[in-house]
This record gives C-alpha cells, sequence and structure tokens, in this order.
C-alpha cells in the first residue's frame, strides 16, 4: 500500500486546465523529484497533496483511506502530509523555537514541554540549535528555510514536500539547505520535491517525475530518464538545462 | 479687557478643553467598538454585508465631517428624537470614527500575506487557529500606529462640534473671544491647547511605528 495514491486528479483555475489527470503513487522511503517548465502545474501538484488546492476531479488516498472534503479529511491529510514553501513562510512575530513549537501544541494538543523537546530537537537536526531565540528577521534565508523545514518536521509528517526550497536563496546559501534535504533522504523520510536543482535531484531521488503541460510525461529511475528520455518534450527540457 | 487676564483666558479654555478631551475618548472607544464589529462582519464573507460596510465606509468618507454632524443633528428630531449637542456630537464623531478604523484595521488583516494562511494550514491549524495565532497577533501590531495615528484626526473632528452648539474647546474660544474682543490672543490659545494634545499623540504613534519589530515586510 503506498503512503499517498493520487489517482486522475484534475484541476481547473477557472477556464484553465492546470493538472490533466494524474497518477502518482508516493511510497513510503521514497525520494521523488518533481521537475518541468515554468507553469507545468508542479507547484499546482505539491499543493494539492497538501490539500491548499481543491481538485475538480479524481481521489487522494492516504495509507489507503480516500481524502474526502470533510475538515476531518483534510486534517488528517496534513497530519500526514508536511509542506516546505519555496519563500519560507514562518511566523514573523514568533521566535524560531516558537515557530516550531506551535502546531505542535495547538493542533496536536502536546504540553508545552513535549512541544519544546521536540521543536529543539529538530532545530538542532536542521543545524540551528544557537538560532531558536531568533526571530526569523533576524536569520539569513538559508537559516530561514531550515527553521521552516524543522517545523514542518515537528508535526512528525510521514511525508514532506518541498516546493524549490533553494529558490528564493541567494546562491551561497543554497547549499546548506539542501544538506539539511540530502540528511532526510539519507535518514529515509519520504520527500517529494519540486526542483530546479538537477544534478541534487540526480544524486539523492529515486524517483524523477517530469510533467509537461498539467500531465506526467514521464517518469523514472533518475539515470534512465536523464540518459534515454522517451518523449521530446523532456529531450528538449534536459537539453535546455545543459 | 480690564476685567480677562490672560489666566482667566487660559483657565477658561482648559475647562472647556476637558469635554474635546472626553469627547474625543468616548468617539475613540465607541468608534473602536463599531469599528471592530463592521471588520468581523465585513472579513465574514457574506457578499452583501461586505458591500453594506462599504458603502458606509465611502459615505462616510467622502462627506465632510460637519454635514454628517448636521444629519445627526437635525435630522433625527426629524424622525421625533431629540438629540443634545452632546448627544450630536458624540453619535456623529463616533460613525465618523468607527468608518475610518475599520478601513485601516482592514488594511491590516489584508496586509498579512496568504503565505501566513497557507503555512499554518500546511500545519493543520483550522480558520480559529489561524486567527487567534496567526493573523490577529500580527494584523495588531500592525495597526497600533496608524490607530493611534488617526486618534489626532478625531480630536481635531471634535472641533466641529462647536457649530452644533456643544461647548468644547473652540467654542470656549468664540464665546470668550466675544466678550474680550481678543481673537487672535484667545484663538492662539485654542491652537496651543490643541498642539499639546494632538502633537504628544502624533509623536507617540511615530514612535511605535519605528518599535514595530518582527513583522512580515
Ligand atoms: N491561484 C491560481 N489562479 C489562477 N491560475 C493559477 C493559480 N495558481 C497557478 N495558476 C496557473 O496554473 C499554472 C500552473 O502553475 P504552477 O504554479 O503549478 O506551475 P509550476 O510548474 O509550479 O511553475 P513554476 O516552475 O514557475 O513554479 C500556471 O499557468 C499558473 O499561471
Ligand atoms: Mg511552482
Amino acid at each position: 500500500m503506498s503512503l499517498v495514491e493520487l489517482h486522475a486528479i484534475h484541476k481547473s483555475f477557472g477556464e484553465l486546465e492546470v493538472l490533466k489527470g494524474i497518477d502518482l503513487k508516493i511510497e513510503e522511503g521514497q525520494v521523488i523529484a518533481l521537475i518541468g517548465k515554468s507553469g507545468s502545474g508542479k507547484s499546482t501538484l505539491l499543493r494539492t497533496i497538501n490539500g491548499l488546492e481543491t481538485i475538480n476531479d479524481g481521489t487522494i488516498m492516504v495509507a489507503g483511506k480516500k481524502v474526502g472534503d470533510r475538515d476531518t479529511d483534510v486534517l488528517t491529510l496534513r497530519l500526514n502530509v508536511g509542506m516546505v514553501f519555496q519563500q519560507f513562510n514562518l511566523f514573523p512575530h514568533y521566535t524560531a523555537l516558537e515557530n516550531v513549537m506551535l502546531s505542535p501544541q495547538v493542533v496536536k494538543k502536546q504540553s508545552k514541554a513535549e512541544a519544546k523537546e521536540v521543536a529543539e530537537e529538530m532545530l538542532a537536526k536542521v543545524g540551528l540549535a544557537d538560532k531558536m531565540m531568533h526571530y526569523p528577521d533576524q536569520l539569513s534565508g538559508g537559516q530561514q528555510q531550515r527553521v521552516a523545514i524543522a517545523r514542518a518536521l515537528a508535526m512528525k509528517p510521514r511525508v514532506l514536500l518541498c516546493d524549490e526550497v533553494t529558490s528564493a536563496l541567494d546562491p551561497e546559501l543554497v547549499n546548506e539547505v539542501l544538506a539539511v534535504v540530502r540528511q532526510l533522504a539519507e535518514e529515509g523520510m519520504t520527500l517529494v520535491m519540486v526542483t530546479h536543482e538537477m544534478r541534487f535531484a540526480r544524486e539523492v531521488c529515486d524517483k524523477l517525475v517530469f510533467m509537461d503541460q498539467g500531465r506526467i510525461h514521464e517518469s523514472g529511475a533518475p539515470e534512465e530518464v536523464f540518459a534515454n528520455p522517451k518523449t521530446s518534450e523532456l529531450a528538449s527540457f534536459v537539453g535546455g538545462l545543459a | 479687557m480690564s476685567e480677562f487676564t490672560l489666566w482667566d483666558i487660559v483657565y477658561n479654555l482648559l475647562l472647556a478643553a476637558r469635554w474635546t478631551v472626553l469627547l474625543s475618548l468616548t468617539a475613540f472607544v465607541l468608534g473602536g467598538i463599531v469599528g471592530l464589529l463592521l471588520l468581523m462582519v465585513r472579513t465574514a464573507g457574506n457578499p452583501w454585508v461586505m458591500r453594506l460596510v462599504r458603502g458606509y465606509v465611502e459615505l462616510f468618507q467622502g462627506t465632510p465631517l460637519l454635514m454628517q454632524l448636521f444629519i445627526v443633528f437635525f435630522g433625527l428630531p426629524l424622525i421625533g428624537i431629540d438629540v443634545s449637542p452632546w448627544i450630536a456630537a458624540m453619535l456623529g464623531l463616533t460613525l465618523f470614527t468607527s468608518a475610518f478604523l475599520t478601513e485601516i484595521w482592514r488594511g491590516c488583516v489584508e496586509s498579512i500575506g496568504l503565505g501566513q494562511w497557507e503555512a499554518s494550514a500546511s500545519l493543520g491549524m483550522n480558520f480559529r487557529q489561524q486567527m487567534r495565532y496567526i493573523i490577529l497577533p500580527q494584523a495588531l501590531r500592525i495597526a497600533v500606529p496608524p490607530t493611534v495615528g488617526f486618534s489626532v484626526q478625531v480630536v481635531k473632528g471634535t472641533a466641529v462640534a462647536s457649530i452644533i452648539g456643544f461647548v468644547e474647546l473652540t467654542k470656549a474660544g468664540t464665546m470668550i473671544t466675544n466678550a474680550t474682543y481678543a481673537p487672535f490672543t484667545v484663538y492662539g490659545c485654542v491652537a496651543v491647547m490643541y498642539f499639546l494634545i494632538c502633537f504628544p499623540l502624533s509623536l507617540y504613534a511615530r514612535h511605535l511605528e519605528g518599535k514595530l519589530r518582527h513583522v512580515a515586510r
């Protein structure tokens, strides 16, 4: 049984159909990279998996259970699926520690002590043990993004979605965030990431998914997909990168 | 002129200034409460109610305060409600204040980016939790400086109440001028007193603006 299973997902914004029947299985421990041109629907797909976009058609299953549109279903989905955003979206009025502690306390009703212990552990994991009392505006972009990762991890999701988590960063800060993602992958965390860092995708992922115009055009092991693109779309996408 | 010393003038103006302060405070507090209610019904999302509040705001922003007071003061008696100048001034200024504050605060709530809503939603928070922990704490911080700044407009707005006969600072100035024939001295004192009330408020607003930390930019 897959951790998350998408079946025939359709999504439109008004007249514009952005997802045109997506089938995707996310297995426990898998690291998936989602690649494709700008506007191909990568972010929309990730947001769909997190319930941030409502779908027009299709089904989402989490651990074998269908996600309906009741509030409790969406909550269940979100407890299983964490998300890290391109723009970090930290809560500016809370310290790093409070950012990470908040939802375990509020949503999972953990005690303050319990939440603090988990938060400290997660912040240490992303290398920010010494920045816990800093507010987001006192942190660099790379540090903020690492707090955002810790914040998502503190909810103990089974899958973590990462939407271009390094795109908003200055080049010299990219690696510290990628290192954290790589570490998570090595520890066996299930990850789905949209990325333009092709080399990183190649090294870290066990599955590459190429999207084009709202469809999954090709998917498979990275070496294979890169070496022998079956469709001209992927061939030109890969060619355009070189 | 002999029977009025400068101190007499100042003393009588100070007595009247208490009413300016009281009227300002009342209008500000009541206007704040009404403004908050309007903000809540407006963000709750019924399009009809939203349009109604929008119209209310535009009505008060698009007409002179003096006309608003006239309409309250002369209009309510027409439908059988007699109002004293105090009640009319308070009512008029409260409505005026509520319209401006609700608009200022709406801007503050809307300035909290979509990313904050989405990040908190992705962490499993429901609407109430998002409001309570993410949106309102930020909106409130942002709202304080412009709200304090707007209180200056309320104080200055109370001068208009003199025209319907409410004896506050400006009206007292007119009355004292009629007795002393020293308009420059009297109105000079009046202006100084307004300034002494308003300037600290402006300074405080600016100070708060500068202290605004840890908010999204
Ligand atoms: N809220 C929205 N309303 C209307 N159209 C939208 C909305 N969000 C996305 N779109 C459109 O949907 C299409 C897919 O967008 P999406 O953000 O999923 O692409 P993407 O593959 O993530 O692109 P990028 O690489 O630029 O991030 C685009 O044409 C975009 O303009
Ligand atoms: Mg995108």
